[in-house]
C-alpha cells in the first residue's frame, strides 16, 4: 500500500503525518511536492496535512487549489482514489470543491488547542469503519478557521446521504452547542464526499496515533483506511 | 566615497544617533577621518545597547559558560548542549519588550520570529517555543489589549510556523504598567556534528542573501530598544517591523534542506541592526572581510538609500556563505521554496567591511572597530534607597487568619496562579508529535524521537523577590527552574538568561544588575549549570519608572529515560501525601502578602543552596525508583496553592484531599508563606518507608502530611480545620479567573 503525503509551502503537520504512517503503521510513504504535476494513481492514498498552505492568506486553503498538485488530487479523487484531508487539508478539500461546504472563523475568533470529544456518526465508510457506532472518540483539534458552514438544503443533503462522519460533543456523546468549540453547524467535525472515497475533518487523528501516548484513538481512522484498502473492499 | 559622505556630521546628528560626543571622539580617532552619514548609521547600531552589551559585559563575565556538554557557549547566535545519542539541543531566550510594548501583536510575533531564526541557523530544527511575559495589573486600562495583543501575535507566529509553544509563564504587576516584557524562548534539536556557525571565512566565496525583501521597516529599531519610553513613544510604532510567519516557515524548511549539503561555511540571519549586523559579525568571526554591492539586495521598493538598505530591521531574511562554485546549487534550492536569493558579495582577505552602492564606495570601516570598539562601560553602582523602607515586614501588622479557605480562593484567582488554559489553548502545543504533557504542570516535557530520551523546559523568575532583593532573587530563580526541572524527572543541563532592567544610566539600577547576575553566577556555579546563551534588555523605564529587576531564567533538562516524566497532579485516591524540605516563617515578598494585605516588602525567602540539592537529589532519587506518583514544587502562594494545585490541575479528574499539617509557626505563614526548596509529592503507602528511609539518608525533612481522595481539600493544622473547599469550586475558580479577565 503506497501513501502519499502532499507538502504545500506552510504544510506543518506533513512530518507528523509521514511520521505516523511510515513508523507507527510502517506504510511506504512518499512525498508529493505541491509544484508536481505527476499522474497520482500509483498511491493508494493521498494525504493532505495541515498547516498554513501559502500563508493561509486570503482564505484558509484557497490559495492551494491552485497548486498544481490539486488539479492531480482532484483527477485522482474523481476516479476513487482515497484522499484524506485534515485540518488545512479539510479546508483545501473544500475549497477545491471536492467536498462541501466551508470553514470559516472558529466563532470566538481564536485559535484553538485542545483535545475534543466526538461523536462517530457513521461506521459504514472506508475511514472509520473500525469504530463503534456514536462511540466517543478523543481527538485534538488546532485550528482558527474551523468553523464548518454549509446552507440548510446542503445540510439536508449530508445528513440524507449519511455524509457527517464525526460531530464534536460531550463526554457522553452529547452534540450541543456547550461541547462546540468552534460555531460548526450541526457540530460537524469530519464529513465524507458522496462517493465516500473522500474524507475531510478538523481534528488531528495523527497527533493521537503514536504508542508514545496513552490516547490512541486517532489510530482508529489510520487502521479503517488500512482494513478498507488491504481487503480490497470500500464499505 | 559618494553620497552620504556630503552631509556634514554634527554634534546634533551624533546625537539623534544615541551616541555619546565621548564616544563619537573615539570613532574619529580609531577611524582617522570623520565617518560618513551611513557609516554613523553603523556604529549608532553596532555600538547601541542591544547589540553592543557595553553596560552589561563586564558583569557577564562572572557567568558560568563552560561545561563538559557545552559544544557552543555564548557569542554565536544561540547555545548548543550535547545531549548524547549523536544529538544535540541548541537554545536561547531573547526580550523583544519595546516593540511589544508599542505595537503588541507585531511585537510579540516578531520576537518568535527572531528566536526561531537564531535556533535554525545554526541547524537545528526547532521544535519547541516557550515564553515569559509580564504586563500591568489588570485594572490598568491597556493590560487587556496589551495582553490580547501579545497572546494573539505570538500564536500566530508560532502556530503558523509549525513550531509547538509549550509552556511559559505569565506574571501581572503594577511595574509593568509602562513597560511589558515579552520575552522568548526557543529550543531546537540537531545532530551533534552539524552545527553551523556565522562565521565568513574563505576569501574569495560568495555571499548570499535569501529570504524576504528589504524594506523600509525597523529602521533604528536597535536604537530604540537602547532609550527609555516617554510621551513619544507611540511615535515610535514605525520602528516596528512586520513579521510574516509564512515567510519564516519558507527559511526554515530551505535552510534545513541547505544544510543537509555541504556547500555552507557560515550562515546567520538578520536580526537587530539588520544586514549590517550580520555583515559584519560574520566577517568579524572569521577574522575576513566582506565586500558588499546593495544594488544587488532584493529591494521591497526603489529609491532606498544604502542608509536605509544596511539599517533596515525588515523581517524573515538570511546571510550565507557558501562554497565558490556551489552558488548556482543554492540558489536553485531556495527558487525551489520560493524565496527571494541574490549573491550580493564575497569574502575578502583584509578584515574590513566594503559596502558599495552601483560600484561606488558607500561604506569602508574596520571590522573589529564595529564590533569590539564600543568600550565597556563601568557604569557606577549605588545601593537603592527604595530597599530602606521596603526590605523589613512587621509581621505584627498583618493579622494572623483563623481560616484559610478564602484567601486561597483568592490567590487561586490571582491571575499570576489561576491557570493559563486561556493562553496556551492559543498555542499549538502539540504540532511535531512530541509534547509529552499537556502545558501546566511544573515544565514542559518533550520527548525526543528515535531514542528514549526526553527534554523538560521550564522559565521562570520571581521579581517581586529580585525588586526586594535581587542577588537572593536571582539564585531564586535559577534554583525554582531548576526544582521545575526536578520535579518532571528531568536533570538540568544548560541554561539561558533574559535580564531584564531598567535604565543603566542610574547607578541604583547599576546595582540591581550587578547583584542580580552575581547571584545568578553564584547559582549556577553552584548547581554545575552553564550558561550557554542569554540576552540583556535593559532602559525597560517609562517616565522614568523602572520594572523590577527581572533576570529571567529558562532551564533546560535532560531525561535519560522518557518513563521518568513525572507531573504535579494527584492520580491515586488513598495516595499519601508528603512535603520533602522544610517551612518557616517566611512572608516577605509573597504573593499572599501582596494579593491579601496589598504590601510589597520584607526579604525573600531563605535560600540554602546545599538543601536545594539535597531536596533535587532525594525528588529525583524517588522518581527513577518509581516511588512517587506526582511531585509538585511549592512556589507562589506556597504549600496551600501547591496543594490545590495537585488536586485541581488533572486533565481529566480532579481529586480531593485531607492534611493534617503540625506547626510551630503563624498559621499564613506554614500554609501560604513560600519557603524555598520544598517539594510536594504523593505516593502509594506501601512506599513510605522506603521514601522516610531516603530522605533520612541525604539528610533531607520529609513529612507525610496526607491523604488523597474525597471532594474536599481540606486542611487541618495543629488538629483545627484551617480550610476545607469543594474541589470543583476551587477548579472553577483557578481555572476560569485568567479567561473571565482576558475575554
Amino acid at each position: 500500500m503506497n501513501c502519499g503525503v502532499v507538502v504545500f509551502p506552510g504544510s506543518n503537520c506533513d512530518h507528523d503525518c509521514f511520521h505516523v504512517l511510515k513508523h507507527v503503521f510502517k506504510l511506504k510513504t512518499e512525498w508529493v511536492w505541491h509544484k508536481d504535476s505527476i499522474d497520482l494513481s500509483r498511491f493508494d492514498l493521498i494525504v493532505l496535512p495541515g498547516g498554513y498552505s501559502y500563508g493561509d492568506y486570503l482564505r484558509a486553503g484557497a490559495i492551494a487549489q491552485f497548486s498544481s498538485v490539486m488539479k492531480e488530487v482532484v483527477r485522482f479523487a474523481g476516479s476513487g482514489g482515497m484522499v484524506l484531508g485534515i485540518c488545512n487539508g479539510f479546508q483545501i478539500l473544500v475549497e477545491s470543491g471536492i467536498l462541501p461546504g466551508a470553514l470559516i472563523q472558529n466563532h470566538a475568533q481564536k485559535f484553538i488547542c485542545k483535545t475534543v470529544h466526538l461523536r462517530v456518526e457513521n461506521v459504514s465508510n472506508s475511514f472509520s469503519r473500525e469504530c463503534v457506532h456514536k462511540s466517543v472518540l478523543n481527538l485534538p483539534i488546532a485550528h482558527h478557521q474551523g468553523n464548518y458552514f454549509i446552507g440548510s438544503d446542503g445540510l439536508r443533503q449530508l445528513e440524507d446521504n449519511r455524509q457527517v462522519v464525526f460531530r464534536y460533543c460531550g463526554p457522553a456523546g452529547e452534540a450541543t452547542e456547550e461541547f462546540n468549540p468552534n460555531g460548526s453547524v450541526s457540530n460537524i467535525a469530519g464529513i465524507i464526499n458522496e462517493g465516500r472515497n473522500v474524507m475531510g475533518l478538523m481534528p488531528h487523528p495523527e497527533r493521537c496515533a503514536d504508542p508514545a501516548w496513552s490516547n490512541r484513538d486517532g489510530q482508529l481512522i489510520f487502521k479503517s483506511i488500512i482494513n478498507s484498502l488491504q481487503s480490497g473492499v470500500s464499505v | 566615497m559618494k553620497g552620504s559622505s556630503s552631509i556634514e556630521i554634527t554634534p546634533n546628528i551624533v546625537r539623534q544617533h544615541g551616541l555619546t560626543l565621548g564616544e563619537f571622539n573615539r570613532i574619529e580617532d580609531l577611524l582617522g577621518r570623520v565617518p560618513n552619514l551611513t557609516e554613523l548609521g553603523i556604529f549608532s547600531v553596532m555600538w547601541s545597547e542591544h547589540c553592543s552589551y557595553k553596560s552589561s559585559r563586564y558583569y557577564l563575565k562572572k557567568l558560568p559558560t563552560k561545561g563538559p556538554c557545552v559544544l557552543q557557549g555564548p557569542g554565536e547566535n544561540a547555545g548548543v548542549i550535547d545531549i548524547g545519542g549523536g544529538m544535540a539541543v541548541i537554545f536561547k531566550i531573547e526580550s523583544h519588550n519595546h516593540p511589544s510594548f508599542i505595537e503588541p501583536r507585531q511585537g510579540a510575533a516578531t520576537g518568535v520570529g527572531g528566536i526561531l531564526r537564531d535556533i535554525f541557523t545554526m541547524g537545528a530544527r526547532p521544535i519547541a517555543l516557550m515564553n515569559s511575559l509580564r504586563f500591568g495589573t489588570s485594572d490598568h486600562p491597556r493590560t487587556r489589549f496589551l495582553v490580547n495583543g501579545v497572546v494573539d501575535g505570538i500564536s500566530n507566529y508560532g502556530n503558523c510556523t509549525g513550531v509547538p509553544t509549550v509552556g511559559g509563564e505569565i506574571y501581572f504587576d503594577s511595574c509593568y504598567n509602562g513597560n511589558i516584557l515579552v520575552n522568548v524562548f526557543c529550543l531546537g534539536l540537531v545532530p551533534s556534528d552539524k552545527i553551523f556557525l556565522g562565521k565568513a571565512s574563505g576569501v574569495g566565496n560568495p555571499v548570499i542573501y535569501f529570504g524576504s525583501k528589504t524594506g523600509r521597516d525597523g529602521i533604528h529599531g536597535a536604537s530604540m530598544a537602547s532609550s527609555e519610553f516617554d510621551e513619544s513613544s507611540e511615535e515610535k510604532r514605525p520602528t516596528v517591523q512586520v513579521g510574516d510567519p509564512f515567510a519564516e516557515k519558507l527559511l526554515i524548511e530551505a535552510c534545513l534542506e541547505l544544510m543537509k549539503e555541504d556547500w555552507i561555511i557560515g550562515i546567520q540571519d538578520m536580526g537587530a541592526a539588520g544586514l549590517t549586523c550580520s555583515t559584519f559579525e560574520m566577517a568579524g568571526r572569521a577574522g575576513t572581510g566582506i565586500d558588499l554591492e546593495l544594488s544587488k539586495v532584493p529591494m521591497r521598493e526603489p529609491g532606498m538609500t544604502p542608509y536605509e538598505i544596511l539599517l533596515s530591521e525588515s523581517q524573515e531574511r538570511m546571510l550565507v556563505v557558501v562554497r565558490k562554485g556551489m552558488e548556482g546549487e543554492a540558489l536553485e534550492l531556495f527558487h525551489k521554496w520560493d524565496l527571494n536569493a541574490a549573491i550580493i558579495g564575497e569574502v575578502t582577505d583584509k578584515p574590513i567591511v566594503r559596502i558599495f552602492e552601483n560600484g561606488s564606495q558607500v561604506v569602508n570601516l574596520p571590522v573589529e572597530l564595529v564590533i569590539d570598539g564600543a568600550l565597556d562601560l563601568k557604569r557606577p553602582t549605588k545601593h537603592p534607597e527604595y530597599l530602606k523602607t521596603v526590605d523589613h515586614v512587621n509581621l505584627t501588622l498583618v493579622t494572623e487568619p483563623m481560616h484559610g479557605g478564602e484567601i486561597l480562593k483568592r490567590l487561586l484567582s490571582s491571575p499570576n496562579i489561576s491557570n493559563k488554559h486561556w493562553v496556551y489553548e492559543q498555542y499549538d502545543h502539540m504540532v511535531r508529535l512530541n509534547t509529552l504533557g499537556l502545558p501546566g504542570s511544573d515544565a514542559a516535557v518533550l520527548r525526543v524521537k528515535g531514542s528514549r530520551k526526553a527534554l523538560a523546559l521550564s522559565v521562570d523568575c520571581n521579581s517581586r523577590y529580585c525588586y526586594l532583593d535581587p542577588f537572593q532573587g536571582a539564585q531564586i530563580a535559577v534554583a525554582e527552574c531548576v526544582r521545575n526541572i526536578i520535579c518532571s524527572g528531568g536533570e538540568p543541563i544548560g541554561l539561558t538568561n533574559c535580564l531584564n532592567f531598567g535604565n543603566p544610566e542610574k547607578p541604583e539600577i547599576m546595582w540591581q544588575f550587578e547583584q542580580a547576575v552575581s547571584g545568578m553566577g553564584e547559582a549556577c556555579k553552584f548547581f554545575d549549570i552553564p550558561v550557554v546563551s542569554g540576552n540583556v534588555s535593559l532602559y525597560n523605564e517609562t517616565m522614568g519608572e523602572s520594572i523590577y529587576p527581572t533576570p529571567t531564567v529558562a532551564v533546560v533538562g535532560l531525561l535519560e529515560d522518557r518513563s521518568h516524566h513525572t507531573t504535579q497532579w494527584f492520580k491515586e485516591d488513598q495516595d499519601l501525601i508528603g512535603l520533602v524540605g522544610l517551612t518557616m516563617e517566611e512572608l516577605g515578598g509573597s504573593e499572599y502578602l501582596s494579593v491579601v494585605c496589598d504590601r510589597v516588602e520584607g526579604q525573600p525567602p531563605h535560600l540554602d543552596l546545599h538543601m536545594a540539592r539535597s531536596v533535587n537529589k532525594l525528588c529525583l532519587e524517588l522518581i527513577f525508583g518509581g516511588l512517587i506518583s506526582s511531585a509538585h514544587d511549592c512556589s507562589e502562594g506556597g504549600l496551600g496553592v501547591a496543594l490545590a494545585e495537585s488536586c485541581i490541575s488533572h486533565p481529566e479528574a480532579p481529586r480531593g484531599a485531607t492534611l493534617d499539617i503540625e506547626s510551630t509557626i503563624r498559621n499564613d505563614a506554614c500554609i501560604f508563606g513560600e519557603s524555598q526548596s520544598r517539594i510536594l509529592v504523593s505516593f502509594s503507602a506501601k512506599n513510605r518507608t522506603a521514601l522516610e528511609e531516603k530522605a533520612k539518608t541525604l539528610g533531607v525533612p520529609f513529612a507525610v502530611i496526607g491523604k488523597v481522595g474525597g471532594d474536599f481539600l481540606v486542611v487541618n493544622v495543629n488538629g483545627k480545620e484551617f480550610i476545607s473547599e469543594k474541589i470543583s469550586l476551587l477548579k472553577k475558580i483557578w481555572w476560569g479567573a485568567l479567561e473571565s479577565y482576558v475575554r
